[in-house]
Parts: C-alpha cells; structure tokens; sequence
C-alpha cells in the first residue's frame, strides 16, 4: 500500500536500509525486545482515500443539528468578517511552531505582539501574554500567580458568580494541593462584596470576579481594589473581552490581572473549542506571568525585530521553578482574534457590543411581558440575561417549542451547576448576529407557549 | 522587506467591515435603558482603522515571513513537524462542525459526540490503555491532568506521603514544572553512559515518599529505554506509578504501546503525533489515557454510549472533575480523526517505520563527520554535538542553526537536551522523501566544511532574512511587549 503522506517507494526504502546496513525495516525496532514488539496491528480499521473518509465524516456531520443560537454561558455567535477564516489558514500561520528562531519566524512574532497590544488596548493593562488555553485556564494561572506574589499564602477568593465551568476548573487546581479556592457569596445575582474585607486574612492571596457573569449580570467593583490592595491581595476581573467595550475595564477598577477568553472576538462556536484565553497584568507583575511573550528589540544592523522574550519565567529555562508550565499555547486562535480586531477597529468593537445590548434588552424586555417568566433581579446586563420559569414543565415546554421553530432558546443553568435551586433558570444570549427576523420568530413562539 | 505595524498604517475613518444597521422598532431605540455611568467604559481603546485590502495585505505579508511544515523541511527535534493533511483542515471547516455550540442540547450535538466517542476508542487502542480524557488543551496541560489523578488516587488510599516525582534530566522542561503546578517535589534521575534512565540511581531513589516516574519512551536522545520493564517492575514494587510523556509517540506506532510496558497514564500531542497543525504554538491537544486503576480519576464529564445515542456522564465521585472550559479543543481532535481514519492501523504502523528510517538514514549520512555521542542507532529522532566545532573553530551549535535559515531549512531544536553539549537535536519525519534527507544532509556537511573555512561567515548568519540576530539582552533589559 502507498500512503500519500509517506513518499518512499520500494526502491527508496531498499537503498536507505542498505546505506545504514540493515537489511529489513523490522531491524531498526530490534530494541524495543520481543516482549514488547506487537505481533499484530492495533485493532482499529484499515485505512481510507479521501474520498472514502469525506464520506464518512459527512455521514457524523449530518448528526450534527444546527438551529438559531440563544446560547451563550461562555461560547457565544458574533458576526466573523470573512478576512479572519482567510487569513488565519495561510499555510506558513497554520503549519509553524513557537517561534523559537526569531529570524525565520518575524511575520508570527509580530502578530503576536500586536495581539498582546490589543489585549492591553482593550483591558487597559500593561503587560498581556500571548494566549493561554482558554479562559478557565486563564483563571488558574491567575490564583497560582496570586499564590506565587504572597509569602506564606495558599488561599484565592472566587467569586460564588464566576461560571460553574471556571469554579470546577479552579477546584480542580486546588486539588490535592496545599491551595485552597475559598468561595465568596453572592446577593441577587451579583457578587456579595461586604464580607470582603472579612476574608482578607493572611492565607489569603486575591479575589477573582467576574463580569459580566455567569448570568450574564455586569458588577460594580467600586473600592474593591483598594481594600485587597490594603491586604496585599491582588485583584483579577475575568471578563468577556467585547464586552469591554462598553463597561470598564479592569484596568479603569484598578484590577492587577486581567483575564478570560477572545472567543467572542473572531472565533467560532466550534463546539466550544479551540477558544483562546488571555492575560493581562500590570507592569509590576511583568516577571510573574506565565506563558509566551513577545517583545521588540533590535538586531546588530539596528533594525526593529521581534522575539521571544522573558524566558526566564518559563519551563523550558527554569523547570520545576518555572511560573507555568504551559508551552504551547492557542497562538493560531490568537492570531484570529488579531485580524478580527484588525478589521473591526475600536470602532467596530463598540458597535457589536451596543448591538448585542441593544437586543438582549430588546428580547429581555418583551419575554417579560410574558406570564410564568420573570428577569429576577432588577440588574445591569449586557448580551445575557436569566429568564426564571414559574415551573419545569413550562420551561421543558418552551424549550422544546422553540426548538421545533428552529431556535436553540437558551442555556439551562442547572446543566452546567448540576444544582437544584437553578433548575428554573434559563440563560438567554442574544448577539449583534441575530436579526430582527430570528428575534421575532422567538418572541412569536414564545407567546405561543407562554400565553 | 520589514513590515510595519497594523496601528501605524491607521488612518481615522477607515473600516475593514461595517455591520448590518441596528434594526429594532423606533420606539425601542428610545426606551432602551442606558448602561448606568458608574459601569460604563471611559476610555477608547486604540485599535486599527483600516481598510479590507490593508488587512489583507498586511497579514498576508507576515505569513511571507513565517516558515511552516508547508514551505520546507522542519527537523525540529521531539516536535513532529509531520505533514498536516490538507483534507483535515477542510473537514474542521466544515459548518456542521464550526457552528455547533458546546452547550446545545446532547441529541442535537450526536455527530461531535460520535467523533470524540471513537477518537477514545481509538486511543485506546494505540496506547494499549483502558480509557481517557479529550479535555487538556495541549501536552503541558495533559502532564498536568494526569499528575493531578496520580495524586488523587494516593490520597484515596488515604497515602499523603507520596510527593515525590522522579523525572529524568533528560526530559523536556514541561514534566517538571507540571510536576511542581500540582505540589509535588522534583527529584531528577541521572542517565548512565548510554543515554538511558540510570536503574542504580533510580533504585536509590525510589521509596514510600514518590508517586511517580515520568518517562518519555523514545527518550529526547532519540533512545529507547530498553530497560523499560524492569523500570516498570521497580516503580510499581516501590508502590509508584509510572507515567508516560507521549511527546516521542511518533517512533512507536502500531509497533509497542505504552500499556505493554506497564505505564499508568500517558498525554498524547495530537498536534505531534497524529498530525495536527501547530499553529505557531497552538492549539493543540494533549489527550491523557489511564489504565484500569486510574480510570475512576478521569476528569469530568465523561462520553458513554447508551442505547438512546452519546451521552455525557457527570456522576463520577472519584473524578478530579473539569480541566477545561468545554470538552477540549475540538476541532484539532476531529483533525486527529480523519488523520486516523485516513492511515488505519497499517498506515500508522507505517508512519513509525519511516520515521525512524528516516532518522537512521540522516544520522548515518551525518555521523562520519558530526558527533552523534549517543546510541548507535536511534528511533526517529537524534542528536547530534557541535563541541568539536566550538572548539577547533569556534563555530557553535547556534551559529550553524542560523547558517541552515540561510539555507531554506527551520533548524533543528538547539541546546536540549542539556546532557550533550552544543547539542541540535533532529526529527525528520516520515513526511521527507530520500531527496529532501540528502538535500538537508549535504547543507549540514557544506556548512561543517564552511566552519574550518570561514567560521565568520556562520557567525554572521543569518543575512537572508528580514532581520538578523537579534539582540535578546536588550529585549529582556528594555521590555518593549505592546505598541
């Protein structure tokens, strides 16, 4: 058989072994002894030509149902200008690694580093790195650079409304550690800040919040920089990045690290990954990021060049005592963010996120007209908002009618806490994507269902 | 020729896409409330304002100076720079894929389900293991998740002794520190003069307090660890578990898997191994596979197949729970499956034999005249020494990674791993053809014979690209990290 990716004919493989003087392919794993030499293939099929594989996928593809998204929690459908697919798939982007040798990688250095300008542009900060996973990840390498910045701490406040996916994620960072995540509740909705200075003992080393949050709600951080501040505690707000541009920044709170996830900038649903997380810090915390970071400086002929720079933070160089030990990173889902930002500008930013407002209000403002939902709590939202039903049976009624229109309502809160007292919540997500049409038609089967 | 700055080619006005107006009912317009001052964003951010063909160009111009798999060989050692499958990148474009969200209702989301679903099985089968976990984002982030299992099976055994790991020196700088993000201390374990883990040190290293050994099987000399089941006896005997670090996977396929040598748990780089692109640096996938015992551990949710189609399971007491946001990087896992459906069990099995082929053949070409320190053979990948041109000509091994730029080539990993000195470190591939090894081959020689000849030359190099060496003390001393 002739595999398409492997380019030795028989002749090939014949002078090969006889340059290296061996007579038969099998030579070569000798070492690996005959108790560990499998005698067979692995039990998986046999291969397949392309046309046999496109077959197949488009056979699980069509397993797959699309409908209208109202769905958010995270992961949310925003207009992609069409130069970001485009110009991400340039081979030379696609098929490179970490640019480790400066001068043949300048084009993704520098992408790289207009990718950390935006992120600073957009949170405010001043020093951001270049992607982490995704921003459940962005929030763990948060708490262990809290920990790191404060002798004898082990503790890291999370707010009670950070989304139940990032909590199960920082749960799980402090497992079976000497780090401890210590939940601090909330009040209709929103973060509950007047324990704060209560907890702020000396295991304590920050607070992580996050707005707009896992219902969608914006919160008020007003003096609370300054009161961790007074405890040596530092301050991360986690944040959906487009949002910012209409609510403050963490910077404009006085927050030390800034953090979340570019998915609502230029990348697609994609059953919810590839995304791409981001970090963004203030200058005095420049040594202690973790992850990739990219910085100008010049070459022997004085002229401007790009390069990894920092490493002394980093697995590679300092292993075990290393900020992370994270290496690759999401570069390539960066570098869609970079070009969806470089064709939107500050401008279009602003746009997308006063549009989403715009019809999350409008959608929000009509469901509650409805009888048996309400919009509990009387409180600021952006693009998501939590719809309570009066019972499960309406809201499996509503859920199921809509999706006979075509339209994914909502998210069920209760499906990613697992938690009783969430059952009747529904988040409901509405971009800057979603025409008047796809509005009305919810709003239509909706008061058919809820009349 | 250097490219500017997006921002610096902004001129205020300009727009790259223009968004559908606002349609709501007059009425509403007026109605809608305001964002209250207090939360409202005071200042604009600077973004550029450009137009469509700027961007266009702009980007398109820095791909021109980016080297990918795609414009020439990439020898970059314990890397893989294998060729990415054209029909992968089409099929993760695929609509049925891309606008699906993670969150829509199970019986709306069966195609993804099914990919994940078989993905694992077939995992499993490559590796000789029990079950895994898609979830972790890259390799880093799969030593992480399985440290952290290690960890959670001992203390449900009620052992919370057990905070030693035992890495070896030669292994790749992420074990350690993942090692150290999940509390465990690091002991490192000596190679013995054939490049392999040293057993008396190990011997004497392994008790009551370490809970685990991570290997990586071929190890970064491009070395397999012969010796692997009677480390493997001696880290269980010692109550330990022995990990697998799939980085070097790509030497192995269909012809050993890691659960015959007695690993507990292993990550795969899926961007490695099975062909996914790299991106620049990501995504990637680091898949951790577990036999039996560690199964229980696996994070959360897992995917069963019941009689009603795919479904998630949550309902697992022992599990260390979610390592990442949704369930993983998807579209470089689907990647990984047409790349699996594609080769079938012969075609992966074929995939290792060339590759290490191909790195005997290169090494063999090379070794009358570059040092290769260990191993008489090698798997499918080696290193060789540039000692002896540092010191007759003081030409170094950075300066002849910088002649092979020049050359058209991505150089080799340089200076890992830190038991050779001056060390490049070189992985073919199966994907380069006899030529393409004799071409890189020769270069290698010619620039050899250029160190005797002109060694100033090299340390100019490289003079072909947009910028020469680049000044790394200034980068670090005035950090310039943003516009």
């Amino acid at each position: 058989m002739v595999y398409p990716y492997i380019p030795h004919t028989d002749e090939d493989r014949s002078m090969m072994l006889s340059a290296i003087g061996l007579q038969s392919l099998d030579q070569l794993f000798e070492v690996l002894g005959e108790e560990l030499q499998l005698s067979d293939s692995v039990p998986i099929s046999h291969g397949r030509t392309e046309d046999e594989v496109q077959r197949m996928i488009d056979s699980i593809a069509s397993r797959n149902v699309r409908g209208i998204p109202f769905l958010g929690c995270g992961c949310y459908d925003h207009i992609i200008p069409s130069t970001v697919k485009a110009l991400s798939s340039l081979p030379s982007f696609v098929t490179a690694y970490t640019p480790y040798q400066a001068e043949m990688s300048q084009g993704l250095l520098q992408a790289i580093y207009e990718f950390q300008s935006m992120i600073c542009e957009i949170t405010g900060m001043d020093v951001a790195n270049a992607s982490l996973y995704d921003g459940s990840h962005a929030a763990s390498e948060a708490a262990s650079l809290m920990v790191a910045s404060k002798r004898k701490s082990s503790t890291v406040l999370v707010s009670s409304t950070i989304h139940p996916f990032i909590l199960a994620v920082l749960t799980t960072w402090a497992k079976g550690t000497d780090r401890a995540i210590r939940i601090l509740q909330e009040k209709e909705g929103v973060v509950d800040l007047s324990s704060l200075e209560a907890e702020l003992d000396e295991t304590c080393a920050g607070l992580i919040v996050q707005s707009p949050n896992r219902y969608g709600l914006l919160e008020d951080y007003n003096t609370v920089a300054d009161t961790l501040h007074t405890h040596a505690c530092l301050f991360a707000i986690l944040s959906d990045p487009l949002s910012l541009a209409i609510q403050k920044s963490p910077a404009e709170w006085g927050a030390d690290i800034a953090i979340g996830d570019t998915q609502s900038l230029g990348l697609p649903l994609a059953f919810g990954g590839p995304s791409c997380g981001y970090m963004a810090v203030t200058e005095s915390l420049m040594r202690r990021i973790p992850g990739r970071i990219v910085g100008a400086t010049t070459d022997a002929k004085g002229r401007r060049g790009f390069t990894l720079t920092l490493q002394a933070r980093e697995q590679h160089i300092k292993r075990e005592r290393a900020t992370s030990n994270v290496c690759s990173n999401q570069a390539l889902a960066a570098l869609m963010t970079t070009i969806h930002l470089s064709s939107l500008g500050w401008g279009g930013m602003v746009e997308a996120a006063n549009q989403s407002y715009a019809k999350a209000h409008y959608l929000a403002y009509h469901l509650a007209q409805l009888p048996g939902v309400t919009l509990i709590w009387d409180k600021p939202f952006w693009c998501e908002f939590p719809l309570v039903f009066s019972d499960a049976k309406r809201m499996r009624k509503f859920l199921q009618e809509l999706r006979n229109e075509g339209i994914f309502a909502g998210v069920r809160l209760a499906a990613l806490t697992r938690q009783a007292k969430d059952e009747l919540v529904l988040l409901v997500a509405v971009t800057e994507k979603r025409s008047r049409e796809e509005l009305e038609l919810y709003l239509a089967a909706a008061r058919r269902v809820m009349k | 020729m250097s490219e500017p700055l997006l921002i610096d080619m902004s001129k205020q006005g300009r727009k790259a896409y223009c968004f559908p107006p606002l349609d709501l009912p007059r009425g509403f317009d007026q109605a809608l409330p305001s964002l209250p001052a207090s939360l409202s964003r005071q200042t604009a951010a600077r973004l550029p304002e450009v137009a469509e063909l700027d961007v266009v160009r702009h980007f398109t111009r820095l791909s021109n100076l980016v080297h990918g798999v795609d414009n020439g060989m990439y020898p970059l050692g314990s890397c893989t720079m294998k060729y990415n499958p054209k029909l992968a990148e089409h099929i993760a474009g695929m609509s049925e894929f891309t606008q699906i969200h993670p969150l829509q209702d199970i019986s709306t989301v069966q195609g993804s389900l099914s990919v994940m679903y078989n993905l694992l099985e077939d995992l499993s089968s490559i590796t000789g293991m029990s079950w895994g976990t898609l979830q972790p984002c890259a390799g880093a982030h799969g030593e992480y998740t399985g440290l952290k299992m290690i960890r959670s099976y001992f203390l449900k055994q009620g052992d919370d002794a057990r905070k030693k790991v035992l890495i070896p020196v030669s292994a790749h700088g992420t074990n350690p520190a993942s090692a150290a993000v999940n509390g465990f201390d690091v002991v490192p374990i000596a190679s013995d003069e054939r490049g392999l883990v040293d057993l008396e040190d190990l011997a004497s290293k392994l008790d009551d307090t370490v809970a685990a050994l991570m290997l990586t099987n071929p190890n970064t000399l491009g070395l397999f660890e012969q010796d692997i089941l009677v480390i493997s006896r001696m880290v269980h005997d010692a109550g330990a578990l022995l990990y697998y670090d799939g980085a070097n996977l790509n030497a192995i396929l269909g012809m050993a898997t890691p659960g015959d040598m007695g690993f507990d748990v292993l990550h795969l780089n899926l961007h490695k191994t099975f062909s996914t692109p790299h991106g620049g640096g990501g995504p990637g996938s680091g898949p951790v596979m577990v036999n039996s015992t560690l199964r229980p551990f696996l994070p959360k949710p897992d995917i069963e197949l019941t009689d009603s189609g795919y479904v998630y399971q949550w309902e697992n007491e022992e599990s260390i729970g979610k390592v990442s946001m949704f369930w993983g990087n998807f579209l470089v896992l689907l990647r990984a499956y047409v790349y699996i459906l594609r080769m079938g069990s012969e075609g992966l099995r074929a995939a290792s034999r060339h590759a290490v082929l191909n790195a005997n053949y290169l090494a063999a070409k090379l070794a009358p005249v570059l040092r290769i320190p260990y191993g008489k053979r090698c798997m499918h990948e080696f290193v060789i020494s540039c000692s002896d041109l540092l010191e007759k000509y003081g030409v170094s091994a950075q300066d002849i990674a910088k002649a092979l730029i020049d050359e058209g080539y991505h150089p080799p990993t340089m200076y890992f791993p830190s038991l050779v000195s001056e060390a490049l470190m070189i992985e073919p591939t199966e994907s380069e053809s006899v030529e393409s090894l004799d071409a890189f081959a020769e270069t290698l020689l010619k620039l050899v014979k250029r160190a005797q000849e002109d060694p100033a030359s090299l340390k100019a190099a490289p003079i072909t690209t947009v910028v020469g060496r680049l000044d790394e003390v200034k980068a670090v001393k005035e950090p310039n990290l943003r516009y």
